[in-house]
C-alpha cells in the first residue's frame, strides 16, 4: 500500500491505515488555509488601481538604465504613465486571484509571486510618481546599496548572535562603536585598514560586555543590549562634544576608502556600476554573507551555533561548551557589525558625527527578524529597506506628488504590513533569550 | 570523595542555624538596597574618570607631572570635584542662594524633568510584565502630544473641562497607537519590537507633516514647523506658584503610579497580565485570553507613554510644539522601567534619580562646560551595574546571598578524573 500524503486523502488514508496493520508510515500533513498574503494583496492592488488608475498623470516616465561613463549604453525607456499605470493595476489583480486562489486550494503563495508583485507594484509606482520626469535607475539603486550596507552587516551580527542563543539588541551600539573607534584610529594613523580592524576590534568589544554580563552573570539579554546602546551613545557622544570637536584635524578626518572597480563585472549594464564599482567593505560584505549563509547550515560550526541556540543543554549532553561557544561566537557578531559602523565613516561620510548610525542598528535588528533568523532573506530585508529610504530622496529631488513625509513614511508601513501579513508568527532560535544555567 | 569526608562537609554546611544578627547582616549586605547604592556610586566614579581624562586642565598639569605630581591630582580632584558638586546644585539645592525658597529651586526642576520619565517608564514597564516589549514610546509620545496640542489650541471650552478633554484626547492618541500594536501582535503574530520601531518613524512623518500644513497643527500665519500656543485654560497649572516650574502633571504621575501598582498587584487584570507575563502558554492553559491581554496591555502601556507627552505639551512646553517634542524621553523610559525593575514604585524613584540627572546635567554642561553625554554613560552604567549584582558583589567582595546562582565560570571545566 502506498503512502499517502496529499491533504485531501489525509483522513482517509488514516483510516485506512488504521485497517491495515501493514502500513507502517502515515505522514500527517497539516495543510494550513492562510488569507494574509491574498488579503496583503488586495490592499496593494486597491492602492495601485487608486493611484496608478484613478489618480494616473497623463505623461511619460523617463527611466534611464546607464550612466554617461558606462561602456554598454542602454536606452532610456520612455513609458506612457497612464497606460503603464492600468496595465500594472490589471497584473497586480491577477496576481491577487492568483493568490486567493492557491488560499481556496490550501496552498501557500511562494516567494517568487511575492516577489514579481512586489516588483510589478515598485515599477507601477515609478512610473506614477515620475510623470512627465526622469529617473536614473542606476542612481537609485546605488543609492539603496550603500544605505543598506550598514543594515546589512548588522543584521549578520545579529543573525550570527541571536542564532547561538543570545538576543542582540546592541547591534546599534556596535554599529556605532565601530563608526567612532574606526574614525578615530584611521584618523590617528592614516591608514583605512587599520580603522577597519580597530572597528572590529570594538564592535567585539561591545559584544564582549554583552557576552559577559548576559552569560556570566544571567542578567537579561534585552536589558544588556538596551543598556549597552545608551552606554555606547554616551560615550562616543561625549569624547566627540569634550575631544574631537576640538582636535578633528588629528582626531576626526580619517582616510576613506577608494571605490575598486572590478574589471568586466563592473561593466555589466545597470547591475555592473551598483555593485562592482564599490569599496573594499562592501566586497567584504558579499564575502561574509555568504560564508555565513553557507557556513550556518553547511559547516560544523554553524551545526554547534545552532544546536547551542536551539537546545543547548542537548549540545551540552554531546560535549559542545556551551558558553564558550556563546561567548565567542557573540564576539564574532559584534566584530561583524562593527564593520558595518566603519562603513560610516571610512565608506561613507568621512568624519564621525554625533549619533551618527541614527537607529540603524534597530533597523538591522527589524531586517532580522523579518528576514526570520536567516542570512539570505534578512539580506533581502535589509535591501528593501535600503531602497524604500533611498527611493523618497530621489523622489524629492524630481517632486512628488505626495508630500515627502508620506513617502519617508513609506518604507515602515509597507514593513508593518509586511510583518503582519507575510511574515506572520515568526519563530526565532528556540534557546533565544535564556541563560544557559548548567546542571 | 569518600563517605567520610561527605559527612563531615553536610556537617560543617549544616551547623546551628546562623544568629539573627547574622542573617540581617548577610542580608543588609547582599540585599538588593546595599547593590543598588553601590552601583551608584562605582558609576559616579567611573563618570569621573571620564570627566578628569578629558579635561584639558588635568592634561597640562599631567605634562609636569614627574616635577609637581600633587599639581596633577589636584586638579583631578577639582575636576571631578567641581563636576559633581555643579551636578548637584543643578538637581537638588543650590548652596549658593540666600534663602531655601530658591535654593530648592533645582529639586522642582529634578521633579519636572522627572515627570513624564516617570509615567513613561510605568507604560513601558507594563508593557514588561507582559512580556512584551514597547520600544514604541517616541511614536505613542509624539501621536498622543499631537492629540493633546491639538485640542488645546484649537477648541475655546471652559477651564477645567478643556485640560480634561484635551488630556483624554492625547490618552487616546497613545493608547491607539500603542493599541494597534498590540492589535497587530495578536490577531496576526507580528513581532512588537518590529511594529514599534516601524510606527515611531510613521508617528514621526506623520506630525512632521501636520506640523508643516496649516490648519492641522501649523500656528496660524506662520511659516515653521510649529504649533501655535495652547490656550491657557488647557494648560497643566503650577502647583507651587509662578516661580517654579514645578505643574500639575507631577500629581498625576503620583496618581498613576498608584494606579499602576494597583492594577498590576491587586486587580484580576493585572494577575492576568502577570500570568502571561510569565508564561503565555501556562496562561492560555488556564484559560487566560491571551491574545486580549496583549491588545489591553498595548493599550494601557501606549496610554501611560503618551501621558508623557502630554505633560510635555501641556505643561512644560505649553508655548507650542516642534517635532522634537519627545525629547528623548521614549527610550529613556526604557532604562528608567530597567532601572525600577518594571516594579511600579521602583519606577518612580528610577525616574526621579534621571530626572536629577537631567536636571544636574544641564547645569553641569553650562557651568563646567562637560557634556551633558556623561548623564548617559553614568544612567546605563547604573542600570548595568543593578542588573548583575554578582559583578558588584565580586567588586567589593560582598557576600552572596544562599539561593542565588553564582556567576557562570566562562573557563573551560578542567576535566577531572572521576573513580567509579
Amino acid at each position: 500500500m502506498s503512502v499517502t500524503t496529499t491533504n485531501s486523502n489525509n483522513a482517509s488514508s488514516a483510516a485506512s491505515g488504521a485497517n491495515s496493520p501493514s502500513q507502517v508510515i502515515v505522514r500527517e500533513k497539516e495543510a494550513i488555509r492562510s488569507w494574509k498574503a491574498p488579503i496583503s494583496f488586495a490592499v496593494f492592488a486597491a492602492l495601485g488601481v487608486v493611484l496608478f488608475w484613478i489618480l494616473g498623470r497623463d505623461a511619460v516616465s523617463n527611466f534611464r538604465l546607464s550612466t554617461d561613463t558606462d561602456v554598454i549604453q542602454l536606452a532610456s525607456v520612455d513609458l506612457p504613465t497612464q497606460l503603464t499605470g492600468i496595465v500594472i493595476s490589471l497584473a497586480l489583480i491577477l496576481i491577487t486571484a492568483y493568490s486567493f486562489w492557491l488560499s481556496v486550494v490550501k496552498r501557500p503563495t511562494p516567494i517568487w509571486v511575492v516577489t514579481v508583485y512586489g516588483v510589478l507594484f515598485m515599477v507601477g509606482f515609478l512610473t506614477w510618481a515620475g510623470a512627465g520626469e526622469s529617473i536614473l535607475v542606476p542612481g537609485l539603486l546605488l543609492g539603496a546599496v550603500g544605505l543598506s550596507i550598514p543594515l546589512i552587516f548588522g543584521a549578520m551580527g545579529g543573525i550570527i548572535s541571536e542564532r547561538v542563543g543570545v538576543v542582540n539588541i546592541a547591534i546599534e551600539g556596535q554599529l556605532l562603536a565601530g563608526a567612532f573607534v574606526s574614525a578615530v584610529v584611521a584618523s590617528v594613523t592614516g591608514n583605512a585598514y587599520l580603522g577597519l580592524i580597530a572597528a572590529m576590534a570594538a564592535g567585539m568589544l561591545v559584544s564582549f560586555v554583552l557576552a559577559t554580563f548576559s552569560i556570566k552573570y544571567l542578567v537579561d539579554q534585552v536589558i544588556v543590549g538596551v543598556v549597552l546602546n545608551v552606554l555606547v551613545l554616551g560615550l562616543t557622544s561625549f569624547f566627540y562634544s569634550s575631544i574631537l570637536t576640538e582636535n578633528s584635524s588629528l582626531l576626526n578626518s580619517p582616510p576613506r576608502f577608494d571605490r575598486i572597480e572590478i574589471p568586466l563585472l563592473s561593466q555589466i549594464p545597470i547591475v555592473g556600476p551598483v555593485l562592482f564599482r564599490q569599496t573594499l567593505i562592501v566586497y567584504l560584505m558579499y564575502i561574509i554573507v555568504a560564508v555565513v549563509a553557507y557556513a550556518l547550515v553547511k559547516t560544523k560550526w554553524g551545526l554547534r551555533l545552532r544546536s547551542v541556540g536551539e537546545h543547548p543543554q542537548a549540545a551540552d549532553t554531546v560535549g559542545i561548551n556551551v558558553y564558550m561557544t556563546r561567548f565567542w561566537n557573540v564576539s564574532l557578531a559584534g566584530a561583524i557589525a562593527g564593520i558595518g559602523g566603519a562603513y560610516f565613516t571610512l565608506g561613507s561620510v568621512g568624519s564621525f558625527q554625533k549619533d551618527m548610525t541614527a537607529g540603524a542598528g534597530f533597523i538591522a535588528l527589524a531586517a532580522v527578524i523579518f528576514g526570520r533568523w536567516d542570512p539570505i532573506r534578512a539580506l533581502l530585508a535589509a535591501l528593501l529597506f535600503g531602497f524604500a529610504t533611498n527611493l523618497q530622496s530621489v523622489l524629492a529631488i524630481i517632486g512628488s506628488p505626495v508630500p515627502s513625509e508620506f513617502m519617508l513614511m513609506l518604507p515602515y508601513v509597507v514593513t508593518i504590513i509586511a510583518v503582519a501579513g507575510f511574515v506572520g508568527k515568526v519563530r526565532g532560535p528556540a534557546a533565544s533569550g535564556k541563560p544557559y544555567i548548567k546542571g | 570523595m569518600s563517605d567520610n569526608k561527605l559527612t563531615a562537609e553536610v556537617a560543617e554546611t549544616k551547623p546551628a542555624p546562623p544568629s539573627r544578627w547574622n542573617v540581617a547582616l548577610n542580608e543588609i549586605l547582599s540585599g538588593s538596597i546595599i547593590i543598588s547604592i553601590l552601583s551608584v556610586v562605582l558609576a559616579l566614579v567611573v563618570g569621573a574618570i571620564l570627566i578628569v581624562l578629558v579635561d584639558p586642565k588635568v592634561a597640562t598639569a599631567s605634562g609636569y607631572f614627574f616635577a609637581r605630581p600633587l599639581d596633577t591630582l589636584g586638579s583631578m580632584w577639582d575636576s571631578a570635584s567641581g563636576a559633581y558638586s555643579s551636578l548637584f546644585q543643578g538637581a537638588i539645592y543650590n548652596f549658593r542662594r540666600p534663602d531655601f525658597a530658591s535654593g530648592i529651586r533645582p529639586f522642582t526642576e529634578t521633579l519636572n524633568f522627572a515627570a513624564p520619565l516617570i509615567v513613561a517608564g510605568l507604560g513601558v514597564a507594563l508593557a514588561f510584565r507582559v512580556g512584551l516589549f514597547n520600544i514604541g514610546g517616541r511614536g505613542q509620545m509624539l501621536i498622543a502630544a499631537a492629540c493633546a496640542g491639538y485640542v488645546g489650541f484649537a477648541f475655546d471650552l471652559p477651564p477645567v473641562l478643556h485640560l480634561v478633554v484635551a488630556i483624554a484626547a492625547g490618552l487616546a492618541g497613545g493608547a491607539l497607537w500603542g493599541g494597534i500594536v498590540g492589535l497587530l501582535k495578536a490577531r496576526t503574530g507580528a513581532h512588537e519590537v518590529i511594529v514599534t520601531i516601524m510606527l515611531n518613524y510613521v508617528a514621526f512623518y506623520l506630525v512632521s507633516y501636520m506640523l508643516r500644513t496649516p490648519g492641522l497643527l501649523q500656528a496660524p500665519g506662520s511659516n515653521n514647523p510649529k504649533t501655535a500656543p495652547i490656550n491657557p485654560n488647557a494648560i497643566l497649572p503650577d502647583l507651587l506658584g509662578t516661580t517654579y516650574n514645578l505643574n500639575f502633571g507631577l500629581i498625576i504621575v503620583i496618581a498613576l503610579t498608584v494606579l499602576v501598582w494597583w492594577i498590576l498587584s491587586r486587580s484580576s487584570l493585572g494577575f492576568q497580565f502577570r500570568a502571561v507575563g510569565e508564561n503565555p502558554n501556562a496562561a492560555r492553559v488556564a484559560g487566560i485570553r491571551v491574545d486580549r491581554m496583549y491588545i489591553y496591555a498595548m493599550l494601557l502601556s501606549g496610554g501611560l507613554v503618551g501621558m508623557a507627552g502630554i505633560i510635555q505639551v501641556l505643561g512644560t512646553v505649553p508655548s507650542g510644539f516642534s517635532s522634537g517634542i519627545d525629547a528623548g524621553i521614549g527610550f529613556d523610559a526604557i532604562t528608567v522601567a530597567l532601572l525600577g525593575r518594571a516594579r511600579p514604585w521602583g519606577v518612580f524613584f528610577a525616574g526621579l534619580l534621571f530626572g536629577a540627572f537631567k536636571a544636574g546635567g544641564f547645569a553641569m554642561q553650562a557651568a563646567e562646560g562637560i557634556p551633558i553625554d556623561i548623564v548617559l554613560v553614568v544612567q546605563s552604567l547604573i542600570v548595568l551595574f543593578i542588573a548583575a549584582p554578582p559583578l558588584v558583589r565580586a567588586l567589593f567582595r560582598l557576600p552572596t546571598p544562599l539561593g542565588e546562582h553564582k556567576p557562570v565560570s566562562l573557563r573551560k571545566p578542567k576535566l577531572k578524573a572521576v573513580a567509579r
